[in-house]
């Protein structure tokens, strides 16, 4: 409990330090500082023997230590990406992204570790203000539209999860049980909950936290905010905030399989997972503007989560791995991407060519991320993505096996149409060479990203291996 | 004494109808904030007067009667403000849209299984009619700050039924969704400068550089 509360405090420390701090240059180093900090008292905790004395409103599970893992190894590297980030872009001020950072850092672990669904709302509410500021940290007519858009659409998604908790805590008033919104008493009352309470909660709780996933066809946001960000805050954006919004769905997902209401839920789940998964394959094919491609691959994991979490049984291990894969590997791909952006002074497939030759680092990266994000073995998302076609054929959903197939064959395609140019074309002559070039804290921490997803894809670690299955057994509450 | 706070509730879905009704962003910005101050009073009247509650009331009537109306004028004040944007479903249409929902809103609430105690009640149809009422000026109004004010009815008609749970939430959460609720409208209102700054204007159907090509 002390440490939990420390790795919420650190980050917030870490704010207002650099909040303090007036000089633009030093500024940043505050940030590698608090992960370092955070992530050792994340693998301190994790590796800890579970508490005997367990709080009700604070409960560090199996499946929030996996968040904290996967959030706290890509916040380090952002953070030490930065230091070379905000020194390239000194003349900006960037007091508010490291601020931003690090209390969406604070928020995340907070989200990670409650029981209580009015403060997870808070916590992840939290997060989507924090990084509102930083998607509009180059301050043009672009990135303020895309900005408003963001904060509109997510502030409103949001309202509408709280109503969703609402229901559920009427629910719980209508069948006549002391009104709580607690998970463990939520889940030992669920069966006795009404059904139709319930269904609105659910729903209302899956259009809010699929807003702030970015679930078709609530993502409207998320191509414009990604394009715009910074690489960094595009890598925090989809590998933190995404994974966030789906811990939020995936505490009402635990409430409605103890309830006896799982046919209905698993079936919305399918339905708007595979709708994400369609828009993502159809805006991939021709995308020609590189971060906005990451937006929909984004889209597309976010639907697999959804799809996992419908078909159940063995999807939900792979649901799970797939928080780390889909985390770290967005990772890898928002950092290298912010590298080409920079080297080329361009996001788009027909002006940045040729990245390799360019800036060989990152466009080995950007190529080999992509390799990853896509479910090439040896990477982790293979087994996460494999175990999801293993539940499709096995648990009676052949048709949801083949629609993925086709679906994740597409993307692919669709993506490797945007990204080899970018990574072997014919660098354009006419362009102004700018001041880039590669730099090791530009491209060590998405290489540090990417080992561990490669390594971790091929032997999976007896500890975390055991993590995996106790958070996949979590969520199978209603077997 | 819960046939007050029933009249007030009809005061509040009046409050609806003439937001959605007003073209000056200012006379807007005001019914808002005397329809969350209206709101905030609510739990004294319907729940047995306690410190928790006294609380919970106070925190509301300064964030939505006095901080956020602070913020929405100050983030009017910095731009120029000739234009008239016409809503997109015009504002008779706005009016007639949000007095539609009203009666939907009714009718839809006597359907709904609710607690024998709350049957009565008018909490749940003007929660839902609030609600509704915030959705039609999201999605038709073009000003950047009349959206800001759809979005915080939305909030108020989540708030409305939320006077049913108030034992369910705890005081901890309640004040932190307040502060978040001001943060975000903080934040909203510096974006709402910067459009105005960009755009010259703020009308928000003019921000259409981001899209998918051809």
């Amino acid at each position: 409990m002390v440490l939990f509360t420390l790795l919420v405090l650190i980050p917030v420390a870490g704010a207002l330090i650099a909040w303090l701090i007036p000089s633009n240059v030093k500024r940043p180093w505050v940030m590698p500082v608090t992960a370092c900090l955070h992530l050792a008292l994340v693998v301190a905790i994790v590796v800890a023997p579970p508490l005997q004395s367990r709080n009700e409103w604070i409960d560090l599970d199996a499946i929030g230590k996996l968040f904290l893992l996967e959030v706290s190894a890509l916040f380090a590297a952002c953070a030490f990406y930065s230091v070379s980030y905000l020194h390239y872009r000194r003349e900006r001020n960037n007091r508010v992204l490291c601020m931003g950072m690090q209390v969406c850092l604070a928020a995340m672990s907070l989200a990670a570790g409650v029981h209580h669904m009015g403060l997870l709302w808070l916590a992840i509410e939290t997060t989507t203000l924090s990084m509102a500021p930083l998607v509009y940290f180059n301050r043009n007519a672009r990135s303020i539209e895309a900005t408003w858009k963001y904060m509109l659409i997510c502030s409103v998604g949001i309202a509408l999860a709280l109503l969703g908790i609402f229901f559920l805590a009427y629910s719980t008033v209508v069948a006549g049980l002391p009104p709580s919104l607690l998970l463990e008493p939520l889940q030992g009352y669920a069966p006795r909950l009404p059904a139709g309470w319930l269904h609105a909660a659910f729903v209302f709780l899956l259009v809010g936290y699929g807003t702030k996933m970015g679930l078709a066809p609530l993502h409207t946001w998320k191509p414009d905010a990604y394009g715009e960000a910074p690489g960094l805050v595009g890598a925090m954006l989809a590998g933190g905030l995404a994974n966030c919004g789906f811990i939020g769905l995936i505490r009402i997902y635990q409430i409605c399989m103890a309830s006896g209401n799982a046919p209905f839920c698993r079936a919305a789940l399918l339905g708007i997972g595979l709708l994400s998964l369609f828009t993502a394959a159809a805006f991939l094919v021709h995308q020609t503007d590189f971060k906005r491609m990451l937006a929909y691959s984004s889209v597309e994991h976010m639907g697999l989560f959804a799809v996992a979490l419908g078909l159940g049984g063995k999807a939900l291990y792979g649901a799970m791995l797939h928080l780390i894969g889909n985390g770290l590997a967005k990772g890898v791909l928002f950092l290298a991407a912010g590298n080409i952006h920079r080297a080329f002074a361009s996001k788009s497939r027909d002006s940045a060519r040729g990245a390799l030759r360019r800036a060989p680092w990152s466009g080995a990266l950007f190529l080999a991320g992509f390799l990853a994000m896509t479910g090439s073995p040896p990477f982790l998302i293979f087994s996460s993505e494999y175990s999801f076609f293993v539940a499709a054929f096995t648990q009676g959903h052949p048709l949801v096996g083949g629609l993925l197939a086709v679906l994740l064959m597409v993307a692919f395609l669709g993506m490797a149409m945007t990204v080899l140019p970018v990574v072997f074309g014919e660098p354009p002559k006419n362009r102004e060479r700018t001041k880039y070039h590669d730099t090791a804290l530009l491209v060590g921490p998405p290489l540090a990203l990417l080992t561990i997803l490669g390594v971790v894809g091929v032997w999976l670690p007896q500890p975390l291996y055991r993590l995996v299955n106790a958070a996949a057994a979590l969520l199978e509450v209603a077997r | 004494m819960s046939s007050f706070a029933d009249q007030l509730l009809v005061l509040v879905l009046l409050i609806n109808i003439l937001i959605l009704g007003t073209h000056r962003a200012r006379v807007a910005i005001r019914a808002i904030a005397l329809q969350g101050v209206v709101l905030g009073m609510m739990p004294l009247l319907i729940h047995p007067v306690q410190g928790h509650i006294l609380l919970i009331t106070l925190f509301v009537v300064l964030a939505k009667g006095v901080c956020i109306p602070w913020l929405l004028f100050g983030a009017l004040s910095k731009i120029e403000f000739s234009e008239d944007l016409p809503p997109f479903l015009g504002y008779a249409g706005n009016v007639i849209a949000g007095a539609v929902a009203t009666v939907m809103a009714f009718a839809f609430a006597a359907r709904l299984p609710l607690a024998p105690h709350h049957q009565e009640l008018l909490t749940v149809p003007a929660a839902l009619a609030t609600i509704l009422a915030g959705f039609i000026a999201l999605a038709s109004r073009r000003k950047a700050i009349n959206q800001v004010i759809g979005y915080l009815m939305l909030e108020n008609g989540i708030f409305i039924f939320g006077l049913l749970l108030t034992e369910a939430m705890p005081l901890m959460v309640e004040a932190g969704a307040l502060l978040d609720l001001i943060a975000g409208i903080f934040v909203m209102g510096i974006i709402i400068n910067q459009i105005g700054r960009e755009f010259s204007s703020i009308d928000t159907s003019r921000m259409t550089a981001l899209r998918e090509e051809e």
